[in-house]
C-alpha cells in the first residue's frame, strides 16, 4: 500500500477519474463523494445518492441490468463498499460489460469525522476478483489513476479500480443543490439520452 | 402452510398487464410460485432486500416500474433504502411483501414484524392493501398500485397474507 501522505486526496482522485468517464451515466456515493463530483463535474447524468448508504453499485447495476448499452460507473467508497459487499457478487453474476466500479479508499468514515473503516486491512478489490470481476486494480498515487482506469476501459467489465486515498484536511465541497425528485429527472433525461446513443451505435 | 387458489402465473401476469418490467427480490416460501412464474420475465435473484431496492432504483433511472418480492423480515432490513431512496427520489417501486406472523400464528421470529408492519408501512406512508385471493381480485390490486405510482412515484405495497397463492 502507497504511504499515506504520497496518496491524493478524494478531492484530487475523484478530479483524475471524471475526465475519463465522459458518456457513462455516474453513480456516487452518499457523503463527501458526491459533494466533490457535484462541485468538481456537475452533469445531468450524475446519480448523487444521498442517503441509502451502501446502495450506490447496486443501484448503478440497476441502471445497467436495465440498459445494457448504456456504460454505467459507480464512484464507491469503502465504507459503502464494506456496507454492501453482496453487492460485488450480484454484479459479478449480471456481469455489466459496461460496468466500471471505481472505489476511492480513504480508510475513514469522512462525513461523520473521520472514524476508521476496516478497509486498512482488508483488499476490497480481492473480494471483487474473487466474485469473479473480470478486471481489478488497486492504485495509490495520483499519476496512476488515469493509465489504470483507461486500461479497464478498453476491457469488458464489470471492472473495479481501487483508488488509495487520503483522507481531506481542507473543507469540504459543499452540499448537492438539487433536491431529489430533481436529481431523479436529470439523470433519468440522461440515461434515456446515453440509451438512444447506444442504440445509434449498434445498428 | 396453507395454499391458496391464486397462482404465481396469474399474478405475474397481472403485474405484467399493468405496466410492471423489472422484477427482483429476496425469496419467501409463500411467493415461491410468483418468483418461478417471474423468473421467465428476468428475476433477478439478490442478495438482501435492501440491495433489490438499489437494484429497483436503477431500473426506474432507467424508465422501469419495478417489483421487489420480499419476506416481511426483509421489510426491516430495506426501511432505510424504502425512506431514504425510493420515497425522497420519486422513484416508482411496487413492494410484494409476504405477512409472515399474521395473526400471531408462525414462528417466534416472525411475530414481532408480523403484528407491527401495517403501523410501520402506515408510519411511513407507503399506501398497501392485501392481496386478493383470485385472479381478478390480483389484476384489480396491480391496477391499483399502478394507479398510486401514476399519481405519485414512490414505494408502494401489496402484502401476501399466507394462504393466498398457490
Amino acid at each position: 500500500m502507497t504511504p499515506v501522505a504520497e496518496r491524493p486526496t478524494t478531492c484530487d482522485a475523484i478530479a483524475a477519474v471524471l475526465p475519463e468517464l465522459g458518456g457513462h451515466a455516474r453513480v456516487c456515493a452518499n457523503g463527501f463523494i458526491s459533494r466533490w463530483v457535484c462541485a468538481l463535474g456537475d452533469d445531468e447524468a450524475n446519480f448523487y445518492m444521498i442517503g441509502s448508504m451502501g446502495l450506490a453499485s447496486s443501484i448503478g447495476l440497476g441502471i445497467a441490468a436495465a440498459q445494457p448499452g448504456v456504460p454505467v460507473a459507480v464512484i464507491d467508497g469503502d465504507g459503502n463498499v464494506l456496507m454492501n459487499l453482496g453487492s460485488l457478487a450480484m454484479t459479478a453474476v449480471l456481469a455489466p460489460a459496461k460496468f466500471r466500479h471505481v472505489v476511492l479508499d480513504n480508510g475513514v468514515y469522512a462525513s461523520t469525522g473521520n472514524q476508521p473503516a476496516i478497509s486498512a486491512s482488508v483488499k476490497l478489490e480481492e473480494i471483487a476478483r474473487a466474485a469473479g470481476y473480470r478486471q481489478v486494480a488497486r492504485v495509490g498515487r495520483l499519476a496512476e489513476i488515469a493509465p489504470a482506469l483507461r486500461a479497464q476501459l478498453a476491457v469488458d467489465g464489470p471492472t473495479l479500480l481501487l483508488v488509495e486515498t487520503q483522507p481531506e484536511s481542507g473543507p469540504p465541497a459543499p452540499r448537492i443543490p438539487y433536491t431529489p425528485p430533481e436529481m431523479t429527472a436529470r439523470v433519468s433525461r440522461a440515461v434515456a439520452r446515453l440509451a438512444a446513443a447506444a442504440g445509434k451505435g449498434a445498428s | 402452510m396453507e395454499k391458496g387458489s391464486l397462482s404465481g402465473v396469474e399474478l405475474a401476469d397481472a403485474l405484467r398487464a399493468r405496466g410492471f418490467d423489472f422484477f427482483t427480490g429476496v425469496p419467501c416460501s409463500l411467493v415461491a410460485s410468483l418468483i418461478i412464474a417471474l423468473e421467465p420475465h428476468g428475476y433477478v435473484a439478490e442478495t438482501r432486500e435492501d440491495a433489490a431496492l438499489g437494484l429497483a432504483a436503477g431500473a426506474a433511472l432507467a424508465g422501469r416500474r419495478p417489483v421487489v418480492v420480499m419476506q416481511n423480515s426483509g421489510f426491516g432490513v430495506s426501511l432505510n433504502a424504502i425512506g431514504s431512496l425510493q420515497d425522497i427520489y420519486a422513484l416508482p417501486c411496487l413492494l410484494v411483501i409476504t405477512w409472515r406472523g399474521y395473526e400471531g400464528k408462525d414462528a417466534p421470529e416472525h411475530l414481532v414484524m408480523g403484528e407491527a408492519m401495517p403501523a410501520i408501512l402506515d408510519a411511513m406512508h407507503i399506501p398497501w392493501r392485501a392481496l386478493g385471493a383470485d385472479a381478478a381480485a390480483a389484476d384489480a390490486d396491480a391496477q391499483w398500485a399502478r394507479a398510486r405510482l401514476d399519481e405519485k412515484a414512490g414505494p408502494v405495497a401489496l402484502i401476501v397474507k399466507p394462504g393466498v397463492l398457490a
